[in-house]
């Protein structure tokens, strides 16, 4: 148990510091922000983010980074949109659930060709993360402006908007469907296999490939799973906005890197927890939810999330080396 | 030429040792280099050439009570600035040259840098450049970009930078070890130059040839010690290799009990700069010791048959069937299993703990529906520390903080969990105690006469006589002598290992 507490320390951290922003915010609006409703409203917000979030870790953790994870979100979601506006055709061609279910899979389909091509280059060309991802931002971004012109893409069954904006009773369906992604994510990254190769790939490529762990399959795997997470959430996105349109959740991308790192994965990679991004991502939420409820200017969410990223790195790193003082002084 | 006056002493050391926590790296060194002679420093790997050398640069300080005296003049403390205003100048193996940068550039920023212009003189930068590289006689076009260049020519720019800063002991680590034979002789005759212009050289190699061929004295050192110097011509080669290899009582040799079949057989593998036409069978219960010196070629060819390294040409064939791994992963499907020389930065995941390093390598065995049995996965690791006496025996501990020897006995464990038919092992004591490399020698022969097939790459002498059933000495990339590990000695090897030279034979 200790030993448990030990190990996820900075997740535990980070719990509490969630706790009491919660607290702050209800005790300086109250009976706004600890409400049914305010909550509901968070959930529609959040679960685009956070999955865009896991997403984004899962690369952090084996020391890339996916700078086009929003805009393979987004091509995909814009291809997607195109299909189903074309077969819908109004209400004159196919059925709602037949378009919508097509929509789902060319979403996903788009998303791991994108996915599929950034851990092409990174993998086994061997290109530097950073540089393949910075590539394909572009290019998926001019792809998509391209094929709609820079216009938004509407015109789907009304029912594609029950996925973003319905509820089950007063539970989001985004909620529901955020909470599945993480008990995947979870399972997939921190108890299978690939999941502890992802980790070990992170630390040390080389000793990892000498152990007889095929680490190029590995992180293929890890690019297409961000990807198939960019298209997920743009699914949500797309329904919760009823279109798709190139420009949608470009804030996003930094964002999704900074509750990765605040979440406690090493943008060095070999370390890192789907739970920690999951909390970092419900901080920023509660702060800019917060922050709108008590009409403060939507740019100190900006700093204020900021603040606490940096105020919790530099909380760990001294943290850290008060313990190996520990140690020291106990070797001693 | 020679002079035993000792005014044309350039610089001596007196007493100087060297104390690293645990190690002790040298030992009441006394030595000297004199102006305009080519001092050859000798010694194997991991003899204390390269702290000397240190010293020499000022990059580490001697205990207390050494004496070094440069010019006639006690220096209190030697250190890198105060080593190169007095004209020692190292150039190492690697050159520490930047190899974006141009030719001329790399000769003669340093210089722009201590005169503290705050604009770079171009025209000067190509002033000194072209008289640095004139001094060497050789033509180099200075705008080249460094990287660009040959090794011979990178390090003739390195000498030539060395000469920019007024050089008066040249030590150079190694010089011709990327060199061809044609290289060396021009290098030679340009050290011969330097020489007559009044500059000291010390030069360091384990190539015995080629230090016959320049040196006009030698020093050789041996696990810190100075162990004595010769005068090039009132000496030989069988002397100086005996003063190299030493009477050291080595460990009592231990030979197989229980010897097989022919389990894997190399026949004529070659890569081009790598390995050239290597042979060698191998049998089950036998330990085969490669050596020779670093850059024969040793780790490149046992890389091969773990799919690091694959040969150009050539055959390998395990248990009668041709193989050639492209990967680790097909090479460990094969059941080969490979230590590598660095357990830092090729062997552990120093983050992770011991668990996750030590089953890394059979995370397969553990997938139950798709996941991860991390019980089985802890009661596995568990099993492999008992069975390897790891030190502390905590799986949960982070690798990085286990000893050397605890760390190489982890990188074992993960290869004995895949329970190879081939265990290769490359310098598998490299910098652990002696206590855990008894217990590893211990454990390689062990595994041997268990049935396994193992293979040693080591550069220590002492530890290949060891327990090696048969020792393989390459040179140059090729199997250079055989001999049998119970009659084998140290200055035989060593003999194989400096010298040209077919040995018995190059298979058994």
């Amino acid at each position: 148990m200790k030993e448990h507490f030990k190990k996820n320390a900075h997740q535990y951290r980070l719990l509490g510091l969630l706790v009491i922003l919660m607290l702050v915010m209800g005790a300086l609006a109250p009976g706004k922000f600890l409400t049914v409703r305010n909550f509901k409203n968070m959930g529609f917000q959040m679960a685009e983010f956070g999955i865009l979030a896991i997403g984004m870790s899962v690369v952090i953790m084996t020391g890339g980074i996916n700078l086009s994870i929003v805009n393979s979100a987004m091509l995909a979601s814009i291809v997607s949109a195109m299909a189903m506006r074309a077969l819908y055709n109004g209400g004159e061609g196919m059925a709602d659930i037949p378009v919508i279910l097509i929509g789902l899979l060319i979403t996903i389909a788009v998303a791991i060709v994108c996915g599929a091509i950034n851990g092409f280059f990174v993998a086994y060309i061997g290109v530097l993360p950073i540089l393949v991802t910075l590539g394909t931002q572009t290019v998926f971004d001019g792809i998509s402006l391209n094929i709609t012109r820079g216009s938004g893409v509407s015109g789907f069954p009304k029912l594609f908007q029950q996925i973003g904006a319905g509820t089950l009773g007063e539970i989001p369906y985004t909620i529901l469907i955020y909470i599945v992604v993480i008990v995947v994510a979870y399972l997939m990254i921190e108890r299978s296999r690939w999941g502890i190769s992802i980790y070990m790939v992170g630390g040390n490529e080389k000793a990892t490939r000498f152990s007889g762990i095929n680490t190029k399959k590995t992180v293929m795997g890890v690019y297409i799973f961000s990807a198939v997470a960019a298209g997920l959430a743009g699914i949500l996105m797309t329904s919760r906005y009823n279109s798709a349109k190139a420009d949608y959740g470009s804030s996003y991308t930094m964002q999704a890197v900074a509750a990765t790192v605040l979440g406690g994965t090493s943008i060095n990679g070999g370390s890192g927890h789907v739970l920690g991004t999951v909390i970092a991502v419900a901080i920023i939420q509660v702060i800019s939810s917060g922050f709108n409820i008590l009409k403060i200017n939507r740019n100190f969410t900006d700093i204020a999330t900021g603040l606490i990223l940096v105020g919790v790195l530099a909380m760990n790193h001294f943290l850290a080396k008060g313990a190996s003082r520990r140690i020291r002084a106990e070797v001693k | 030429m020679v002079k035993q006056n000792g005014s044309d002493v350039f610089i001596s050391l007196k007493n100087v040792s060297k104390t690293f926590p645990g190690v002790k790296a040298l030992t009441d060194i006394n030595f000297d280099v004199r102006k305009g002679e080519v001092h050859g420093l000798i010694g194997e790997n991991g003899a204390g050439k390269s702290t000397l050398i240190k010293v020499l640069a000022g990059v580490h300080q001697p205990d207390p009570g050494a004496e070094i005296i440069i010019d006639g003049e006690r220096v209190e403390q030697l250190t890198p600035t105060e080593s190169m205003r007095r004209g020692i100048m190292v150039i190492y193996q690697d050159f520490s040259l930047f190899p974006t940068l141009t030719v001329k550039e790399n000769i003669a920023f340093s210089e722009q840098i201590d005169k503290k212009r705050r604009i770079i003189n171009w025209k000067e930068i190509e002033e000194t450049s072209k008289r640095a590289l004139g001094i060497l006689g050789v033509d180099i076009d200075l705008n080249a970009k460094l990287g660009s260049l040959s090794t011979a020519k990178q390090q003739l720019v390195a000498i030539a930078r060395a000469l920019v800063y007024d050089a008066k002991l040249l030590v150079m680590d190694e010089p011709t070890s990327a060199l061809s034979s044609g290289e060396v002789q021009h290098l030679f005759k340009i050290m011969n130059d330097l020489k007559a212009r009044g500059l000291g050289i010390i030069f360091i190699s384990h190539k015995l040839d080629e230090l016959f061929a320049i040196c006009d004295r030698m020093s050789v050192i041996r696990d810190g010690h100075y162990i004595g110097m010769r005068n090039n011509g009132e000496t030989t080669t069988g002397e100086i290799i005996a003063m190299m290899v030493g009477r050291e009582i080595v460990e009592e040799h231990v030979g197989g009990t229980n010897i097989g079949d022919v389990i894997l057989e190399v026949k004529g593998i070659s890569k081009r700069g790598n390995y050239d036409d290597v042979s060698f069978k191998l049998r089950k219960g036998e330990v085969l010791g490669i050596t020779g010196l670093v850059g024969a070629g040793r780790t490149e060819t046992v890389r091969a048959l773990f799919g690091l390294n694959p040969p150009e040409s050539g055959e390998m064939i395990l248990e009668g069937k041709h193989i050639n791994p492209k990967s680790p992963a097909e090479a460990q499907a094969l059941g080969i299993a490979f230590v590598p020389e660095s357990r830092l930065t090729e062997g552990l995941v120093l983050q992770q703990d011991a668990e996750s390093n030590i089953t890394l390598s059979i995370l397969k065995n553990f997938v139950k529906g798709g996941l991860l049995d991390f019980k089985a996965r802890n009661k596995r690791a568990v099993e492999l520390i008992e069975q390897l006496n790891v030190k502390p025996p905590y799986p949960a501990m982070q690798i990085s903080k286990f000893s050397g020897g605890n760390q190489q006995k982890v990188v074992v464990a993960k290869w004995l969990a895949t329970n190879p038919k081939v265990l290769i092992v490359d310098e598998p004591t490299n910098g652990i105690d002696i206590g855990a490399k008894t217990e590893i020698h211990a454990l390689l022969r062990r595994l041997a006469d268990e049935g396994m097939a193992v293979i040693m790459v080591s550069s220590e002498l002492p530890e290949i006589l060891s327990i090696s059933d048969r020792v393989l000495v390459m040179r140059r990339g090729r199997i250079n002598g055989e001999f049998d590990g119970a009659t084998a000695t140290q200055e035989a090897i060593m003999e194989k290992a400096v010298m040209a030279g077919g040995g018995k034979g190059a298979t058994a």
